[in-house]
């Protein structure tokens, strides 16, 4: 009887926290952040429904049917009754990820448009940083044994390549808002992985690969990078920032880096 | 088909054949549950340990300095202390206590009886295999001791991290010793797979046919292929990280790493391979852990409720799709990892086909207690209990499952409270059921209802409290594995919640104490327990309370019915052996 009853009011906690947002996601800040909030509602939804039944149920089970003397029934199971809550489950669940199939192919199955700004990123124990490839449009060649944090070379551009003299280096990372954005992801030395929450968007960073994250942030502001693959000690100070700014200041910040790169 | 026991073999005598070195199942069900017993109590003082220093990161306190002179200097909790005490507690509850206890444990303590065997087909091998699991664990304690401490690298060991010694501290010896114990485990287990398998093949008593089987031996039945063929893959994964760590081999690491401004050697190796192996171990791992807890509650019910399971067959096909779709589904904890978008797509569809025979079952138990007439005595309170976490748990599946929205929630305590609820705590309550269910009959004696009553509310409620909010942070975007939020300013606002789960988790540890007094106590003042004292209809219940060394005492049951035979209509009495001939 008390179970039933605590089953019940963990139920009703529960599902009026989510209804409450009480701690919920920051807003979004492009078109895939809002798809994402919307399937994120969808799925809320139809969860929600089926917890509070499943839990309703299994309360009322308790109370009503506790030892009041008499006899249980005996009943051995009900074959049509297992085949329609199994159909019924079958469908909304399978449905729901295909329902989810058009975001997650938006992210990583589309060629981002041949205008994307590429963004290399390279990530260590522990710190980001982003390389942009300057004026002339070309990222200059990288040889590890070049690599020199203490001289702000965290990617190792080779010296001896003209294309890598006008390349930005920074450790946080700057984009246009309305543009969209392509960054490569590489990491120097253990797994590490990229998230922005108004983005909705993670990916790992994974040693010996370059994997291709695109999107196109479409409101100004600065947001939290956090690291979240572990990664060693260092894991959970592993912070940098997206800075997104209206197409004129993201042209003036890149003028600004390119010509403080010309006076060295 | 039931074959006859081969060979006679006498109780044997002596202290060390008895109870140390002993080839009776009941024993080494015992040891396995002990060991188990053991290890979630040192995985829950590591917790709190961890949820302490999350809220309170710059705590000096004295006697962490004793302890870890060097990672808790001045008393103040290092991030390396902290993410090794995390990989021990993830890796000591994972395999020594949710892969112990409820195959190793009930099922080695009650399998043979309830097929009416006297043993394990292979009693040599299980002894074997209890003593290879307790030097798994003994190796696994050692990380503490040795030079730069236990891993960081969690119980998932991802390389690089894991891969290369100078890549942190604990990373040397620590990670070597990790590796050996968990090859050591996996060998232990692929030992006990082999014998529950053939047990169940071949020592089914005359009349127990496959489909006359109790839930619980279908299950670890299940479980025990899952182990067979998922150990054995363990197994070869840690071979080959021990060989990237000691024999400068490269299966995981590729060229170009610089580690501490050094550049290695490696060149060739993808990291991936390592997730693909350990994942392809370990999603079925998270069904060797809660099969058998659905196999138990599924009994239990039955018992209590006073009626037959409802859907028996659909019962059984739910727990052999799960164990088959279990192997089909690892890649949904690689969605983030750079594998082909292509494969998470079949992954996810597959993910979410797992989830009906989950849903099956949960039907089929709310319909087993629909019409019923509950006794509600604490294993009853614990299996009722498991329904309840299962669907909480089992809920968060759904939104992880889909790849799109795992962009957001993969890595975050959204993750960490779906497992918790659903490995932490739903298969924890299926062996406090096990417990309360099956202690009279291994003991002689009664365990105290009245202490049982309150251990279960204080725990129902203490998990609720802890777990749930997890859900909340992860919402919000709470990254897993961290040593402290400080540095993160959307992480502010998550502070109390965090508070609020870790009193939550102190209290409902302190109350695991009344279970620990409940079963030491009860073994020694306990009521004497009957033959029977449920009325259970299983064939445990047709021997005493205990049983004697061979189960049986010479004779060999034979079973005429099935196992959930409650509520007869014109029966006098509301339940009917399965040795019942009339």
């Amino acid at each position: 009887m008390l179970l039933g009853i605590i089953v019940w009011l963990f139920t009703v906690v529960i599902v009026a926290v989510f209804v409450g947002q009480y701690w919920w996601f920051p807003p979004p800040i492009s078109e895939h952040g809002r798809l994402y909030d919307e399937q994120f509602m969808i799925t809320l939804t139809g969860t929600g429904v089926i917890f509070f039944a499943a839990q309703l149920a299994l309360g009322w089970v308790i109370i009503r049917y506790r030892d009041r003397g008499g006899r249980a029934s005996h009943v051995e199971g009900n074959n049509k009754l297992e085949l329609v809550w199994t159909t019924a489950a079958a469908v909304l669940f399978i449905g729901v990820v295909l329902s989810s199939t058009g975001i997650w192919a938006g992210v990583h199955l589309r060629k981002p448009p041949a205008d994307a700004m590429t963004v290399e990123v390279m990530s260590k124990q522990f710190a980001w940083s982003f390389r942009y490839a300057g004026a002339d449009g070309k990222f200059g060649r990288l040889d590890i044994k070049q690599i020199n944090d203490a001289a702000g070379n965290p990617f190792g551009i080779d010296e001896k390549d003209p294309a890598g003299k006008d390349d930005i280096v920074s450790s946080t990372v700057r984009v246009a808002a309305g543009r969209p954005v392509l960054l490569l992801l590489r990491s120097r030395d253990v797994i590490h992985s990229f998230f922005v929450r108004e983005l909705r968007l993670k990916q790992d960073l994974v040693p010996g690969m370059e994997i291709p994250l695109s999107f196109q942030a479409d409101k100004p502001g600065k947001y939290e990078v956090s690291c979240s693959e572990l990664c060693g000690l260092g894991h959970h100070q592993m912070r940098s920032e997206l800075e997104v700014l209206a197409p004129d200041a993201f042209a003036e910040w890149l003028k600004q880096e390119s010509a403080k790169l010309q006076q060295q | 088909m039931a074959s006859h026991v081969t060979h006679v073999h006498l109780p044997p005598s002596g202290f060390i054949r008895k109870w140390v070195f002993s080839t009776d199942h009941k024993v080494i069900g015992k040891q396995y549950w002990s060991l188990a017993l053991f290890s979630v109590f040192v995985g829950m003082a590591l917790s709190v340990l961890m949820r302490f220093h999350m809220v309170w990161p710059d705590a000096k306190v004295g006697f962490f300095e004793s302890l870890w002179p060097t990672s808790a200097s001045g008393g103040v909790m290092t991030p390396e202390l902290y993410l090794s005490l995390m990989t021990m507690h993830g890796t000591i509850m994972v395999f020594f206590v949710l892969t112990t206890a409820p195959q190793g444990g009930f099922g080695n303590l009650i399998l043979p009886i309830q097929i009416g065997a006297e043993d394990m087909a292979f009693p040599v091998l299980n002894m074997l295999s209890f003593w290879t699991t307790f030097l798994a664990l003994m190796v696994l304690l050692a990380a503490f001791f040795v030079e730069g401490g236990a891993p960081l690298g969690g119980w998932t060991a991802y390389p690089p991290l894991s891969a290369i010694p100078s890549a942190g501290p604990g990373q040397g010896t620590g990670q070597t010793l990790w590796v050996v114990s968990i090859a050591l485990f996996s060998g232990a287990s692929l030992m006990g797979a082999i014998n529950f398998i053939a047990t169940i093949i071949d020592l089914r008593a005359p009349g127990m046919s496959l489909m006359r089987m109790p839930l619980t031996c279908w299950a670890w039945f299940m479980t025990a292929i899952l182990s067979l063929l998922g150990f054995a893959v363990l197994l070869a994964a840690g071979i080959l990280l021990l060989l990237d760590r000691e024999a400068g081999t490269s299966f995981f690491l590729p060229a170009g790493l610089v580690v501490n401004d050094q550049i290695l050697n490696h060149k060739g190796g993808s990291p991936l391979l390592w997730q693909h192996l350990f994942w392809y171990f370990g999603h079925p791992e998270v069904y060797i852990a809660i099969l058998p807890g659905m196999g138990l509650a599924s009994n239990v019910l039955s018992v209590f409720s006073r009626k037959p399971i409802f859907g028996y067959r659909a019962m059984v096909y739910a727990i052999l799709s799960i164990g088959f779709l279990g192997f089909l589904v690892w890649g949904h904890h690689m969605f983030i990892s750079g594998m082909s978008p292509y494969t998470a797509i079949a992954f996810s569809v597959l993910t979410m086909a797992i989830g009906v025979p989950s849903a099956i079952k949960t039907f089929n138990w709310v319909g087993t207690l629909w019409g019923s007439r509950i006794r509600m005595t604490t294993a009853m309170l614990f299996a009722l209990g498991f329904v309840s976490l299962f669907v909480t748990g089992g809920i968060s599946g759904i939104f992880l499952g889909q790849p799109a929205l795992d962009l957001y929630f993969h890595d975050t305590y959204f993750v960490v409270g779906h497992f918790h609820m659903i490995m932490g705590v739903a298969a924890i309550f299926g062996m406090f059921a096990g417990t309360f269910f099956w202690f009279p009959k291994m003991f002689g004696r009664m365990m105290n209802e009245t202490l049982g009553r309150i251990h279960f509310y204080l725990t129902f409620i203490g998990v609720y409290a802890i777990f749930t909010p997890m859900h909340f942070v992860g919402v919000a975007g709470n990254p897993r594995r961290y040593s402290d939020f400080k540095e993160f300013a959307f992480m502010a606002d998550l502070m109390p919640v965090h508070t609020f789960m870790t009193w939550a988790a102190i209290l409902t540890v302190a109350a695991q104490v009344l279970f620990v007094i409940n079963i030491f106590w009860s073994m020694r003042k306990g009521a004497k327990a009957p033959d029977n004292p449920w009325e259970a209809t299983t064939l445990e219940w047709t021997v005493p309370s205990p049983p004697p060394f061979d189960n049986f005492a010479g004779k060999h049951p034979t079973v005429y019915r099935g196992p959930y035979e409650y509520s007869l209509p014109g029966e006098e009495k509301d339940y009917k052996m399965q040795t019942d001939p009339g």
